[in-house]
């Protein structure tokens, strides 16, 4: 496949998804888009806009609110020859699914000894900050990354949300996106046409000499900020964007350790049992005696995502409290 | 018999019925005999279901199954020895001694697996009816599912999109009046799951799932239907599981009484079958007896195949997981 990398816009989040998936419906005659409102609304964020208008009925699908059969279909569909596009609202809605994301679509290839290939895209939407309170608002990303069979990303920018979501597309694993409603009018550049973004590679999005920040989906940009804060402490912060959760890029992560010594962990998800802790093991494992702090980590606290503005505001991790632990970290 | 179904039809759902009957009483010895590893749930008294369905299918019509599903393999061609390799947990089964049991499959023979899920086969069955219809084929998508499974969501969620979409499958309930160990009377105020099939849009069927005749012109009309674009229809088909649900005991239990069990054994599918083979002067009594002896030996040879085969080498436990 020839990558067009030509002529890049400065597009929305949103746009970039709307793209991605446009490029994969014309990529693939055997790709269709199965979910809740994507046709007829495209999309409850929008990111469907004018596809059922340009691909027509019979690659868009409208389905009843019944996400299990969702997801069930794409398992059945994938299987069966089928690459399709599965589209689950809200990631928390994964509790209505999770036999079949858990049970069949990550182990059917597995439990039938490599016979079946699933190449299921999941778009899924996570993230708080609209004050749509405990079951609208969650960063669940850990629940599926402890699934082996799955793959899973976390595209924070709008070319990579358009190339992540391609490369989900191409791959012939069931690979879950995992999207960011607060990012959706976050502006970058896009390239048109098709181009993809190797799966299980960080982006190291920012150099730097004395401390790593590896920041998941949103918070790279609140890790970004954070960096220039810090920079009045004489912390030189290297900023780290995994892209992929599963397979995690362990040796990026490694090799900027061992260049800075420190390393701070940032997700929107709750700390304990997050996926912040994952990474961390991997580098004491790997990198221990490199370090010259503990590894930091910072999420939200154990509590469900709360409604008040004010209380929301304090969940969610922000530059300030990244800057903050990182300053506890270094005792500056 | 609404049409005259020929004899070499019949011949072959018989022989389909042996099959699995022979293959499911070896098996369990097997298992109690300790050369089979894990939970066995076997299809002994449900074998009328599995081939009158069955016969009407291509390689490239698509069934899921059960935790009770080596009859919907073998009725779907499944070969002794990859099945008997696979639920001894060597690497020649058909999942490479992954999936056992509850998840052997073969999807070249349109078969998505056994699995272990009760309600987990409707919703895949559901996406390969629609992969059917969205690649303009003919074919169908058979979902075979438990009186039990009648209560999971998932099948609700499926039995509504297929209906919505018109999609070719046929939801095929194996009523054999237990959810495990609860009795059908106290998991669904119901006695007929096909009464379900209305709130979904969509026929529903009853017939004597013991009778492999009935079950056979009940699905060929189902099938008709769905291959005509006509969508789905619910077949229930009212049976028996002579043995336990997991396991082989089959008397003597606390949660069913011998009486019932008698009964349904004096309407045994295979017997039936003969018996009307032999009134119809189709099959004697005594090439049915040579059938039932071909097959053991078939069966002896897939054992034998599986015990004379390796177990999975240990670099193999990591293979599979991704493409």
């Amino acid at each position: 496949m020839a990558e067009a990398l030509e002529k890049p816009r400065t597009l929305p989040y949103v746009s970039a998804i709307n793209e991605a998936v446009r490029e994969v419906l014309k990529e693939y005659d055997n790709s269709f888009v199965v979910g809740e409102d994507v046709a007829g609304a495209g999309g409850v964020y929008g990111y469907y806009h004018g596809l059922l208008d340009e691909f027509g009925p019979e690659r868009m699908y409208d389905t009843p609110i019944s996400e299990e059969g969702i997801i069930g279909l794409g398992v059945g569909a994938a299987a069966t020859g089928c690459r399709p596009i599965v589209d689950l609202m809200f990631m928390d809605f994964m509790g209505e699914c999770m036999d079949e994301i858990a049970n069949q679509l990550a182990k059917m290839r597995y439990m039938f000894g490599g016979r079946a290939t699933l190449p299921v895209t999941m778009l899924t939407m996570g993230g708080a900050g609209a004050s749509l309170a405990a079951q609208h608002s969650q960063s669940l990303e850990a629940w599926i990354c402890h699934l082996p069979g799955l793959k899973v990303v976390m595209p924070t920018t709008p070319y990579d949300a358009k190339g992540l979501i391609i490369s989900a597309a191409r791959d012939d694993n069931p690979v879950i996106v995992c999207l960011n409603k607060m990012s959706l009018a976050i502006q970058g550049e896009v390239p048109e046409g098709s181009y993809s973004i190797p799966l299980g590679e960080a982006n190291v999005v920012r150099q730097g000499s004395n401390f790593t920040i590896v920041a998941l989906g949103r918070m790279l940009h609140e890790a970004l900020k954070a960096a220039e804060q810090l920079k009045e402490f004489g912390i030189d912060a290297e900023v780290i964007d995994p892209r992929t959760l599963q397979p995690f890029d362990t040796a990026t992560v490694v090799k900027s350790v061992r260049k800075t010594h420190r390393l701070l962990i940032v997700h929107e998800a709750v700390r304990f049992g997050g996926f912040g802790g994952e990474i961390a093991a991997q580098i004491q494992e790997e990198a221990f005696d490199y370090l010259d702090a503990p590894v930091g980590r910072v999420g939200a606290p154990f509590s469900p995502v709360p409604f008040s503005p004010a209380l929301e505001a304090i969940y969610v991790p922000s530059a300030d409290s990244i800057v903050a632990e990182a300053r506890k970290l270094l005792g500056l | 018999m609404s049409k005259q179904i020929s004899d070499e039809v019949l011949l072959d759902i018989h022989r389909r019925m042996v099959r699995i009957r022979i293959f499911e009483e070896t098996a369990g010895k097997l298992a109690e005999d300790g050369k089979i590893p894990g939970a066995l749930h076997l299809y002994v008294g449900e074998e009328a279901v599995a081939c009158g369905v069955m016969v009407h299918l291509s390689n490239k019509d698509w069934i899921t199954s059960t935790h009770r599903g080596h009859g919907h393999l073998i009725a779907k061609g499944g070969e002794f020895d990859r099945m008997f390799a696979e639920l001894f947990g060597r690497s020649t089964g058909y999942c490479k001694g992954k999936g056992g049991s509850m998840h052997v499959s073969n999807l070249d023979l349109g078969m998505l697996g056994a699995n272990g899920i009760v309600g987990g086969g409707p919703p895949i069955a559901v996406g390969a009816g629609f992969s059917n219809k969205f690649r303009k084929t003919k074919n169908v998508s058979i979902s075979f599912f438990g009186d039990g499974a009648s209560n999971e969501g998932a099948f609700h969620e499926a039995a509504n999109m297929a209906a919505l979409y018109k999609l070719p499958v046929i939801f095929v309930c194996e009523n054999n009046g237990y959810g495990e160990y609860t009795p059908q009377a106290k998991h669904q105020a119901i006695v007929d799951v096909a009464d379900r099939a209305s709130g979904y849009g969509m026929p529903g069927v009853i017939v004597d799932g013991m009778d492999a005749v009935a079950v056979y012109e009940a699905a060929g009309e189902a099938i008709e239907r769905a291959r005509n674009g006509e969508g789905p229809t619910l077949l229930e088909c009212k049976t028996y599981r002579y043995y336990d649900h997991v396991g082989v005991r089959g008397m003597g239990m606390t949660y069913r009484t011998d009486e019932e069990v008698e009964y349904w054994k004096g309407r045994d599918p295979i017997d039936m079958m003969e018996a009307r083979l032999a009134e119809q002067g189709i099959l004697s009594a005594k090439d049915a007896a040579a059938v039932h002896e071909e097959v053991t030996k078939q069966v002896q040879a897939g054992v034998e195949f599986a015990e004379s085969s390796p177990m999975p080498t240990p670099e193999s436990l990591l293979e599979d997981v991704y493409a």
